[in-house]
């Protein structure tokens, strides 16, 4: 097995290739727990050395032309097992495949950054905004479509500069600053900031005519299709407050994260929670012995102790700062009460399933509520009670 | 390293709390408070002192011997009541029947529902309500502070002067009571800046606009509820104008100025009405609530029997917000309605 090499194959149509990050020999595949208790499988690999499949480029020249066809492109970009970096892990090339009768007319760059903290987006526009570009250029082949805007917040005032710069003759390509505000690396919230355009509840982005990707999945796009480089490593961001060298550090997949968090200067005093992602949306780790970095690994951040703890739930004071605070308009309290009453109807009435688990009604809570303590089950609930009614129509259907 | 903590997303805090609003709320209402020391001296600092610890002092021995619960004082949501209490008396009522208020307040109005958050009406206006029907004569008898230039000089202090109040005058004329009720009336302008006669918190509508516009830049309150209030009560007293509802010999412009500037209307609509337990939460919601009291209010100081009907307008309100609750803010992606 040498680095490239395909490890596991897509099983379904929304799954990934897996190519291998390091050369060696597969020693098994078994049960095994992830960082946050989570079982599953894994594939485990006894390393040898560091050698790379042949075909492979890894040299740092930049190539600008590409001229496959568009099926060859998502050919290769499906075959590189890329995936959406921002976070979801959706599998890119299934984005690249519009539906039948649906049309991509735009396709907008996400490079606000997912989450408060996590800088890896804007590190990497600074460090390959040539790169992103030639890959924004081959995604716009892929899907056909001769417009492109690169969403970026305010605040990376360095970034919008550079891209702009890079941009400037390219026709169909736009730089767009966007206002800084979470949750904005959100899909919809981001296609509403670029094209005024707002995803109907349950509908993906092409409805609209959009196609959404990542800064970090574009590059990953350009080694892929112009280096012939499958993904096999990403960048991450390991911050904190009390950490000794916080920074974005490219890391391959299986990588041990605790050599991750050595060469940032170990774990800080005082720890109380390690989190894989962002403060928001990410999930807090129960141990990081032996667990290695992943395609969705975007970030470690280290809280202190004394931010760690949740404060004590006051009495919900009616305030409706919650209801202010949701992106997608929800009344984030009564989906909660509603789940402590197991009202599922009246929860699928009022769009729990359009939740996107972004935080910002607990973020916002005065009475420290945990709303998405309950929202989350909710979502489990009633996505469970959608699909089987779904079962039910198409068998019915069937039996017609 | 220690064990770490689990727990769900998200892991950062705003920071808020229920007693940082409550505390931004109290500050709020400092600009107002003073004014009324200045105008009533004495007597503004006794009554707030009664209001604020009989309020403390009734959930304290309500959540401690008669619900054997932890004591609930810390958010300081009792202190607020009391506040708002002694703002809504006038400042010469006898210390019992204020205490009463506020036993009524905190221990029917607050926790006879479960206490924070569960209240349908506004615990201050219960009490205040109470006592004004309990007690009506003592309840509308306000001294009057004799103006700005006195209050300077530290002659404020008059329990011995009681007068009606620029709304009671105004309603003495409608009702053509009182052929002399022009001469009474008091200058705008003062009626604006305050020293005027009212109840103890309610002088200064400068003051509490200040202090209300606070609220709003703090993030403590929203625009919605204060500015729909104002705006229904200004277009209502217009209208009233425009087609001759009015004392005769007023003009309309005067008019809209006295409705808005005198009374429980500023306190009210910037403290009262705008309590985040018994208001709506979405903004349409907020903006109906705020339209029904000003129509109420008007409806009230042009036909009802009393001069001013704010606290009745927002408890009136107050029972109508399960149903403002049902409007539903506009989910993302939804289309409009063709």
């Amino acid at each position: 097995m040498k680095v490239g090499d395909l490890l596991a194959k897509a099983g379904g149509f929304v799954s990934a290739n897996i190519c291998s990050p390091v050369s060696g020999t597969v020693a098994k595949i078994g049960d095994w727990t992830d960082a946050w208790g989570a079982p599953g499988q894994a594939i485990f690999i006894d390393v040898k050395g560091d050698d790379w499949a042949k075909t492979i480029d890894r040299s740092e020249e930049l190539k600008t032309e590409c001229t496959l066809e568009p099926k060859e492109i998502i050919d290769r970009i499906s075959a590189a097992g890329i995936v959406g970096l921002g976070g979801a892990c959706f599998p890119t090339h299934v984005k690249l495949l519009p539906p039948p009768g649906k049309k991509a007319e735009v396709l907008i760059i996400n490079g606000v950054e997912c989450e408060p903290y996590l800088t890896c987006d804007h590190q990497l526009m600074l460090e390959h905004g040539e790169e992103i570009v030639v890959g924004i250029r081959i995604l716009m082949r892929a899907l056909n479509v001769d417009r492109a805007i690169i969403g970026i917040e305010n605040n990376k005032k360095d970034a919008i500069q550079h891209m702009m710069e890079l941009t400037k003759d390219m026709e169909g390509i736009t730089v767009q600053p966007l206002k800084l505000k979470y949750p904005q690396g959100g899909e919809k919230q981001l296609i509403d900031a670029c094209i005024h355009r707002q995803v109907p509840s349950g509908a993906l982005p092409i409805e609209v005519g959009a196609v959404v990707d990542n800064v970090a999945t574009v590059y990953a796009v350009y080694e892929a299709v112009q280096k012939n480089k499958p993904l096999v490593s990403r960048v991450m961001t390991v911050t904190g407050k009390n950490l000794a060298h916080p920074g974005n550090y490219l890391v391959r997949f299986g990588t041990p994260i605790d050599e991750v968090i050595a060469l940032a200067g170990g774990v800080p005093e005082c720890t109380g929670k390690i989190i894989g992602g962002g403060p928001m949306m990410g999930r807090a780790m129960d141990h990081t012995e032996g667990m290695p970095a992943n395609k969705r690994l975007s970030g470690l951040l280290f809280l202190p102790e004394e931010e760690s703890v949740r404060p004590e739930e006051d009495p919900c004071i009616r305030c409706g700062k919650c209801v202010d605070a949701c992106p997608m308009g929800l009344e984030p309290y009564l989906l909660s009460k509603l789940f402590a009453y197991e009202k599922w109807d009246e929860l699928e009435k009022h769009d729990v399933m359009d939740c996107i688990d972004c935080g910002c009604c607990v973020f916002t809570c005065p009475s420290h509520r945990r709303l998405l303590d309950n929202i989350r089950p909710a979502k489990a609930k009633v996505g469970g009670i959608l699909r089987e009614r779904a079962a039910a129509a198409k068998a019915a259907a069937e039996k017609k | 390293m220690e064990k770490l903590i689990v727990a769900p997303a998200p892991h950062a805090h705003s920071g808020d709390s229920v007693r940082r609003n409550m505390l931004l709320v109290i500050a709020a209402l400092i600009p107002a408070y003073a004014v009324s020391i200045v105008a009533f001296g004495w007597g503004a600092l006794i009554e707030m002192a009664i209001s604020v610890a009989a309020c403390v002092g009734a959930e304290w021995l309500i959540t401690k011997y008669l619900l054997k619960q932890k004591p609930t004082l810390c958010d300081c949501s009792a202190v607020l009541t009391g506040m708002l209490l002694a703002f809504n008396v006038p400042s010469n009522l006898d210390w019992w029947i204020l205490v009463i208020g506020a036993v009524f307040a905190i221990g029917v109005g607050k926790m006879t529902f479960g206490g924070l958050g569960q209240n349908p009406f506004n615990p201050a206006l219960v009490g205040r309500v109470f006592l004004l029907i309990s007690f009506p004569a003592q309840m509308t008898t306000w001294p009057t502070a004799s103006g700005f230039n006195s209050a300077i000089m530290g002659q404020a202090i008059t329990d011995a002067n009681t007068g009606a109040t620029p709304l009671a005058i105004i309603k003495s004329g409608l009702k053509g009571y009182d052929p002399q009720w022009m001469d009474k009336l008091p200058d705008l302008w003062d009626s604006f800046v305050g020293l005027l006669g009212g109840s103890l918190g309610e002088v200064s509508a400068l003051a509490l606009l200040l202090g209300g516009l606070m609220l709003i830049c703090t993030r403590v309150i929203t625009w919605h509820i204060p500015v729909s209030i104002l705006a229904t009560v200004a277009l209502f007293a217009a209208l009233m104008g425009a087609f001759g509802g009015i004392p005769e010999g007023m003009c309309t412009c005067k008019y809209v100025g006295y409705e808005l500037c005198t009374g429980g209307l500023m306190l009210g609509a910037f403290f009262m009405a705008t309590d985040y337990v018994t208001s709506p939460m979405s903004a349409w919601g907020k903006i109906i609530f705020g339209v029904g009291i000003g129509l109420i209010v008007m409806v009230i100081r042009t036909w009802g029997s009393y001069p001013e009907g704010m606290s009745f307008a927002i408890l009136m309100m107050n029972a109508t917000v399960p149903l403002l609750n049902r409007i539903r803010p506009r989910h993302f992606g939804e289309k409009k309605k063709a």
